[in-house]
This record gives C-alpha cells, sequence and structure tokens, in this order.
C-alpha cells in the first residue's frame, strides 16, 4: 500500500535549529535507503495555500494568509507500507525527529486493493 | 490506544524492525534460527509490557535489548556455552563462562552496517532451493509471516513453514559463514540474491484480478527488497538494472487488465494509465546502472527494453530498432530461444515481416520451443502480412493446439478461420 503523508511543524515551535534539519535529513535519508519513501519533498506555507475550490459552476481562489514566521517545517513524503499501522509509525517516528506539529495519513488508491 | 490498536502497532513496529534485529542477532549468534527465536521472543515481551507501558520511543532499540539480555541469560544458564566453545576454537575450551560471554558482547558492539545485507546473502544462499531461499527472504528480511507468504503462493502454512525450518537448519549443518561474499564469488551470490526477488516479483505480476490481494502485493515486496539492495549495494550496477525493471514493469500494472479482469497486451493498454512516478524512477535506476558500466548486464538489458515501451508516447512510436537491437545484446548474454523468439519479433516491427520470418524459421527446430504456441502464433502473424495466408492459417490452428488459454485459444481459431 502506498500512503501520503503530510506534516506541517506547530507555527508556535519557531524556526527549526540546523540540528534539527541535519537530523530530519539523515532520516529521510535513512528511510528512502530502506525503501520506504518514494517520493519526498517540502513545501512553502504561507499558513495555508492557495485555495481553490469549485462550487456550483464557480471556480474560486483564494490566497493566503500568510504567515509571519516562514521557515516551517512542511512537507510530504510518498511512502511504500505494508498496513495503515506501519504507516503511522513511521509518522511517529518521523515527528519524533522533525518536533511537533501535525499532520495527516492518506492511502493511495491503486486500483488492485481488494476489500478486507 | 485501546488494546487491539497497541497490538496493531507493535505488530507494525516489529515488521519494520525485525530485518535488522534478526540481522544483528545473526552476527552475534551466528544462527539464523537461533537469531529469529530470539527476535519472536522479543516480541512476545513487547505484546506483554506495551499495552501497559505504551510503545517505547526507541522500540526497536527496545527489542535489541531485549534479545540481547535473553541471549546472554540462555547462556548464563549454559544453554549455549558448548556450541559457543567449541566455534570460538580449542583454546576456548579453557576459557572461564565470563570470558565467552565477554566475547559475545564484543561481537554485539561491532558496526552493524553490514548486517542486514549479510542477512540477505545468508537467506539467498546458493546451498538452497530456490524456493527455500524466496521463502526465507520473505520472511526474514521482507518481514512476512510464514501464513502471508503461504497465501501469496497458493500453498498450504505447512509447506511453507517446512521449508524455512528446513533451510535453517542447512544453514546450521553447512555452517554458512555469516559474511559477505569475498569478491571471487560475489557475481554469483549477488546473482542468487537478484533471483529471489525477481521471482518474487514474477509471481505478483503474474497474479490475476481475483486473486487474494497478497498475491499481487508481492510486486510491492519484490520492488521494496530492490530498493533496499540499492541502498545497501550502490555500486552493483545489476542491482540499479533489476530495481530499474521492476519498477517499470510495476508501472504498468493499472493498465494491465479490463474491467472484467482479463489481460490487455502491452501494445493495446492506455498508456495514460502507465505510473508515471514509478517509470521515472525505474528510468532513473536504468541510468544509473548503466553510469556504473551495467548497461550490457542481463537485467539492465530488460529494464533497457521495458523502458523503449515507457518511453514511446503511443504503441505506433515504439523505437523497434532499438529494441531489435537489444535483444540482439540480451541474446549474446543470455542464450534462450524465448530470447530469440522475441528478438525476431522486434526485427519484424522494425525491418518487416521477412526479416522477423526468415530469424523465426531458424527456431524451427528449436526442442525448448516445440510445445510453445507464440512460435507458432507469431509465424502465423508475419505470414499473415505477407499475404501467404493458407501457411498462416495452419500456423494459427497449430498455436490454438498449443495454447492452455481457452480465450487464447478461440481468438487464434477465429484468426485461423479469417485467414
Amino acid at each position: 500500500m502506498k500512503f501520503l503523508m503530510t506534516y506541517a511543524s506547530d507555527p508556535k515551535s519557531g524556526p527549526p535549529t540546523p540540528e534539527q534539519m541535519a537530523a530530519i535529513g539523515k532520516f529521510s535519508q535513512e528511510m528512502i535507503k530502506s525503501g520506504v519513501v518514494l517520493m519526498t519533498g517540502g513545501l512553502v506555507r504561507p499558513t495555508k495555500g492557495t485555495q481553490v475550490r469549485l462550487e456550483a459552476g464557480k471556480f474560486t481562489v483564494t490566497d493566503g494568509p500568510f504567515a509571519e514566521t516562514k521557515e516551517l517545517i512542511d512537507g510530504f513524503a510518498l511512502i511504500v507500507a505494508q498496513s495503515k499501522a506501519e504507516a503511522i509509525e513511521h509518522a511517529r517516528r518521523f515527528m519524533s525527529v522533525a518536533g511537533e506539529g501535525q499532520g495527516e495519513i492518506l492511502q493511495v488508491f491503486d486500483g488492485s486493493e481488494i476489500p478486507g | 490506544m485501546t488494546v487491539s490498536e497497541t497490538h496493531l502497532a507493535i505488530n507494525a513496529v516489529f515488521r519494520i524492525e525485525s530485518p535488522r534485529l534478526i540481522a544483528g542477532l545473526t552476527r552475534m549468534l551466528r544462527d539464523v534460527g537461533r537469531a529469529e527465536e530470539l527476535a519472536q521472543d522479543a516480541l512476545l515481551a513487547a505484546l506483554e509490557e506495551w499495552p501497559s507501558s505504551g510503545v517505547p520511543d526507541k522500540p526497536g532499540a527496545w527489542l535489541m535489548a531485549t534479545a540481547k539480555h535473553r541471549a546472554i541469560n540462555q547462556l548464563r544458564h549454559g544453554k549455549m556455552r558448548e556450541r559457543k566453545h567449541a566455534e570460538l576454537g580449542s583454546d576456548a575450551q579453557a576459557r572461564q563462562n565470563a570470558d565467552v560471554q565477554s566475547e559475545l558482547v564484543a561481537r554485539i558492539d561491532d558496526d552493524v552496517g553490514d548486517d542486514l545485507l549479510r542477512l540477505v546473502f545468508t537467506a539467498c544462499h546458493p546451498l538452497l532451493s530456490t524456493e527455500a531461499r524466496v521463502a526465507l527472504t520473505l520472511r526474514l528480511i521482507g518481514g512476512l509471516t510464514t501464513q502471508e507468504i503461504a497465501r501469496a503462493f497458493l500453498l498450504p502454512e505447512p509447506t511453507i513453514a517446512q521449508r524455512i525450518v528446513r533451510a535453517k537448519k542447512t544453514l546450521a549443518e553447512k555452517q554458512v559463514p555469516f559474511e559477505l561474499p569475498r569478491a571471487a564469488e560475489l557475481g554469483a551470490r549477488l546473482a542468487s540474491v537478484l533471483e529471489v526477488v525477481y521471482l518474487v516479483f514474477n509471481e505478483g505480476y503474474s497474479a490475476t484480478a481475483g486473486d487474494d490481494c497478497l498475491r499481487p502485493a508481492l510486486c510491492e515486496d519484490a520492488q521494496r527488497l530492490g530498493r533496499m539492495l540499492v541502498g545497501l549495494a550502490p555500486d552493483e550496477p545489476e542491482v540499479h538494472g533489476l530495481l530499474a525493471l521492476m519498477e517499470i514493469n510495476a508501472s504498468r500494472l493499472p493498465a494491465r487488465t479490463d474491467a472484467a479482469g482479463e489481460p490487455i497486451l502491452l501494445l493495446d493498454q492506455d498508456r495514460s494509465r502507465w505510473d508515471p512516478l514509478l517509470i521515472g524512477r525505474g528510468l532513473a535506476a536504468l541510468a544509473r546502472a548503466e553510469a556504473l558500466g551495467g548497461a550490457n548486464g542481463p537485467y539492465a538489458l530488460q529494464a533497457a527494453l521495458t523502458a523503449c515501451h515507457a518511453r514511446a508516447q503511443s504503441a505506433a512510436e515504439t523505437d523497434w530498432p532499438r529494441i531489435a537491437e537489444l535483444y540482439t545484446r540480451l541474446l549474446e548474454r543470455v542464450p534462450s530461444p524465448v530470447v530469440a523468439l522475441n528478438r525476431a519479433v522486434a526485427v519484424s516491427r522494425a525491418e518487416g515481416p521477412a526479416a522477423g520470418l526468415a530469424l523465426l524459421d531458424q527456431l524451427s527446430a528449436e526442442p525448448a520451443l516445440a510445445q510453445y504456441a507464440l512460435l507458432p502464433s507469431a509465424r502465423a502473424d508475419l505470414l499473415t502480412r505477407l499475404g501467404r495466408r493458407n501457411e498462416a492459417r495452419a500456423e494459427f490452428e497449430r498455436a490454438a493446439a498449443l495454447t492452455q488459454n481457452a480465450r487464447q485459444r478461440a481468438r487464434l481459431l477465429e484468426r485461423a478461420k479469417s485467414s
């Protein structure tokens, strides 16, 4: 199973230290090397991204609001795991390195999933 | 967390940690079977303690410490004393129990960098039968349970359990050392590892839509093993070649069957359904294999072949001259009649039906292809394109008689009729 993992650090926790950045880099490298992470990247966050919406045939775009702090850690990873519990454990490990914040775990539909 | 959630979490931790755990313990004990038992013991301890204490911050370290503790305890109780005395040499006979213990502790503290790779080479040791290697690799490195392996391979669980037990016994009896192969034997040993991984992949690739979902998941397991091997042996071009081959083939999984679950041939597939992420990863892995000087490795060549299809925007844009050339090179490395047959088909597309037919005719006396339906069906295709309809009809009929697949037989007979 593939999962899309997103993470946004807590704005109150402030910008990451160089040591923290190095630890995150090392962790990511290990996860790529062990075959868990297929793709990963950081995200530029003005607190919220650009919101797009199609409603009643009308397409709307809303920007921001923009953040006061630019150097927050926001990122995503596409990972392979054998169960959701395994994806949760990878998220726990990542957050223990990246610090306080929140994230989401979304299973990627790959057409071959058979329910049950 | 509820108890059942905690159990799921513990099993997830164990699946992630068990390969390294077993690898580290094997280096310490020089016995894969004992290492796996101790790893299981540590899992049982976790299932007992973690629901009340919570999952520790570094669960891998906890499991390793628990397993090591038990290993040393067992040693203290003398269970392994004799075995270790014998292994450490004749003068060890004179040593005190404490010395043996410190020797073991020293082994624990060695650099653990290559343990996992050592475990891969051990599980794929050529002393073991291919099926034993497959089962042991999925169990020890893939982290699958015996039950999961059995379900994926459509075999009874005791069959797989027995294969694993026998394999571990063979490794112990033959005293297979827990080490990386020496340079002289590295090629053959690595080929044995790659063969196992590709076999797992193909087992998953041949699964059909109605199968238990663990069967198609074998593709993902094999890709995961391949990606891990690339991390462990980044300088080996064929490791990248095999990964490239698997990633690109897997990119076509969503497009390989129609709504009714019937297979769709590569050239008829909807290319917009091929997974671009996997194609990108596969092409990058192929580029690395070639950059490492491995362009002529059998896996790299097969990956290059499959990459030709991945690069073509439509079936009509396929670079057949390049495919024919790659098959020629593959045939030099792997002299197989099936490769020769594929080469002839590629030549027919690159240079025309007459050139392809001339190559196919050279294969008609090949005993390995005597029962192979694809040979007469390929000939029939080319004869049709050359307007030799009577000969084509006979070949379609011959192909229909040889094929095991009812649907394919019907299609071939239909083509025979319209020839």
